[in-house]
């Protein structure tokens, strides 16, 4: 199995040779006949910690929503580990989503829920352990995101740096192959993030997961990620992909290194 | 400090070149300059540029910068290159900032005229894509069921139980209150009726039969369709804003069978039961009024046990399965279908509860007319 640091990225910042665990292939999204997105071609290496970027509104969140399969996509196609997702059947989608683990931009923890029920119901759903396994288990998973003692605290009684590391636990209960993030770090300030931020990093390396993660905020691209693709709201397309310090110094679209280097673009050029 | 009123003149400086001098107080409180006089003016002069000469003004506020903009928005339209001089520092930056991005244009929407949304074809069309909707909705719920029968439905004993506490127990003394009050207006209005022919002893007959088959099953429906379906409407659709539905669907467990079988379940049990319950206390409304007219309570209870059947009492057992799994559907598809946001969710709960009522009235129509048919 390759890990992050097989991965050799090219002159361009194009990763090659490693092996892809999810492939985008030739993707249109769109909702009812306005398109999203065109012509989303793109993989994602085993181990790498990729991140969707792109201007506010230019479609990172429906991407994650497509290769979560909350959305099925107007054309093109989704693979996970060389299986497809688009055309499979719900049973082998739903084995497939057991490998994943995710956190929603809003948690998306069960609010009716104490945040030990939240980790314990994935346990419940999908492995053998007994009660006190459950319990153990659960109280582990919540002491790895430092949130040990909190199993009977319910969501809204925590604050928000504190519900998206407990939404972190619970994807991270079943030992996903793939973790999902909708931007971790929104709302967060800016020690709470770069916590979070380490905490993804030492997750993912001690779990041996891919990480795939949508995100705007400069310091977690630049710290934790290792390849990317940039999304485009004017062209509808994806116009740059690769590791983003490469893209940062030397790729060809001027919008893509203004959006890295957090310069202005200057008039005309601005996302409308 | 006087205050001058704000004032434009349009000067030809050449054939080609026209100045737009401003002056006066561009502020509140003075009677705005219009910008369609000078639009007016403009393309009767017909300019190749504008220069706009700020150097007689006054004081401003957003109102120059405002009138500025148009002039500049009509000026790139009709191709008159816009020139400025002499404009305060800061209202020119503003106009720049105003003028970096384009104004957007909305693509335009054929908006349906009032006739043809009134279209009585497209009503029809909608109110049966609904219809459609439900029953496709109920068709999962069968599955799902189906499911659970078969042990293989993530569906939690606990979620079950907690629904049936919410919906039963806790509803208890609306019920109570309500179905009191309609046994003791059953009982009015039959007594002044019943008082005429001297049979006021059947009142109990009426109240019986009335509560058995109708009231009592309804007035427990359309409660619980207010507190419940609503709830259900609301709980769901919050959940919808926060994430949570797409959250149990990528932990690969279907909603239907987590949220809406448990919520369905809950009342299948609880909406019967209260309605026996609100039978109960509806013949108890009656005999208050009975007692009040001079019939005893022996009477009124030895009359009811006469005009019992147990086929009135099934009647409204039957009716109230069926408003179960109505108000119930209602409320979850409203909620599962809700959009994001705190407004989404108060027009989920809104439509759940309209949307159960209809339903309510239009299958107790029909099961009446069912029943009439067969005689029960």
């Amino acid at each position: 199995m390759a890990t992050a640091t097989d991965v050799n990225t090219g002159e361009t910042g194009t990763p090659v040779a490693a092996e892809a665990h999810i492939e985008v292939r030739d993707m249109t999204m769109a909702y009812g006949a306005r398109v999203i997105q065109n012509h989303l071609s793109f993989q994602v290496n085993r181990g790498d910690i990729f991140v969707i970027m792109g201007g506010s509104g230019c479609g990172k969140s429906t991407l994650l929503k497509h290769m979560l399969g909350l959305i099925a996509p107007a054309r093109g196609d989704i693979l996970y580990s060389g299986q497809s997702f688009t055309r499979a059947d719900d049973a082998s989608r739903d084995a497939m989503r057991q490998s994943w683990g995710i956190t929603y931009q809003s948690g998306g923890l069960f609010s009716a829920m104490t945040l030990g029920e939240n980790v314990s119901l994935p346990l419940q759903l999908y492995t053998n352990y007994n009660k006190t396994e459950i319990a153990e288990v659960v109280s582990y998973k919540l002491s790895l995101v430092g949130l040990g003692g909190y199993e009977s605290y319910f969501p809204s009684e925590v604050s928000g740096g504190m519900r998206k590391r407990a939404a972190l636990s619970r994807a991270i209960a079943l030992d996903p192959d793939i973790l999902f993030f909708d931007e971790p770090s929104a709302g967060l300030d800016p020690i709470s993030s770069r916590l979070l931020d380490e905490l993804i990093v030492q997750l993912k390396e001690s779990i041996g997961a891919t990480v795939v993660m949508v995100t705007h905020e400069l310091p977690s691209i630049f710290g934790i990620a290792n390849n990317s693709v940039y999304l485009d709201a004017n062209t509808k397309t994806m116009i740059a992909y690769g590791d983003p310090k490469q893209l940062r110094d030397h790729s060809d679209q001027a919008v893509v290194r203004q959006f890295l280097a957090r310069e202005a673009a200057a008039p005309g050029e601005t996302e409308q | 400090m006087s205050q001058h009123a704000p004032r434009f003149q349009l000067n030809d400086e050449s054939p080609q070149t026209a100045t737009l001098l401003l002056s006066g107080d561009w502020v509140q409180g003075q009677p705005a300059a219009d910008f369609n006089e000078l639009r007016a003016e403009l393309i009767a002069a017909s300019p190749e540029a504008l220069a706009v000469d700020g150097g007689e003004l006054g004081r401003w506020d957003s109102l120059l910068v405002a009138f500025l903009l148009q002039c500049y928005n009509h000026c790139r339209a009709e191709g008159i290159e816009f020139s400025e001089r002499q404009l305060p520092h800061s209202a020119s930056s503003l106009l720049r900032l105003a003028t970096t991005v384009p104004p957007h244009k909305r693509p335009s929407e054929a908006t349906p005229a009032l006739l043809a949304r009134l279209n009585p074809v497209r009503t029809v069309r909608k109110a049966l894509g609904e219809i459609a909707g439900s029953l496709g909705f109920l068709g999962d719920l069968a599955i799902a069921l189906f499911r659970l029968t078969l042990g293989k439905a993530n569906t939690r004993f606990s979620d079950f139980r907690d629904f049936c506490f919410q919906a039963g127990p806790n509803a208890f003394a609306i019920i109570s209150l309500t179905s009191v009050l309609v046994g003791m207006i059953l009982a009015y209005l039959g007594a002044v009726q019943l008082k005429m022919f001297g049979a006021e002893i059947y009142v109990a007959n009426l109240v019986l039969i009335g509560m058995l088959r109708e009231m009592g099953v309804l007035m427990t429906a359309v409660v619980m369709a207010g507190r419940t379906g609503a709830a259900y409407a609301a709980q769901l659709g919050t959940m919808q804003t926060n994430e949570e539905i797409d959250a149990i669907t990528t932990m690969g467990v279907s909603p239907m069978e987590f949220l809406v079988v448990p919520r369905v379940l809950a009342l299948l049990v609880m909406l019967p039961l209260l309605t026996i319950y609100a039978d109960l206390l509806g013949v108890l409304g009656g005999a208050i009024v009975a007692g009040g007219m001079g019939i005893t309570m022996l009477q009124y209870l030895s009359q009811i046990e006469d005009a019992m059947s147990m086929t009135h009492f099934f009647v409204g057992l039957s009716k109230s399965l069926v408003f179960a799994v109505l108000i119930a559907v209602a409320g979850c598809r409203s909620g599962i279908q809700s959009g994001r946001g705190s407004a989404a969710v108060g027009n989920a709960a809104t439509e759940a509860v309209v949307t159960a009522l209809i339903y309510l009235i239009v299958a107790d129509a029909a099961i009446n007319i069912l029943y009439q048919q067969l005689q029960i």
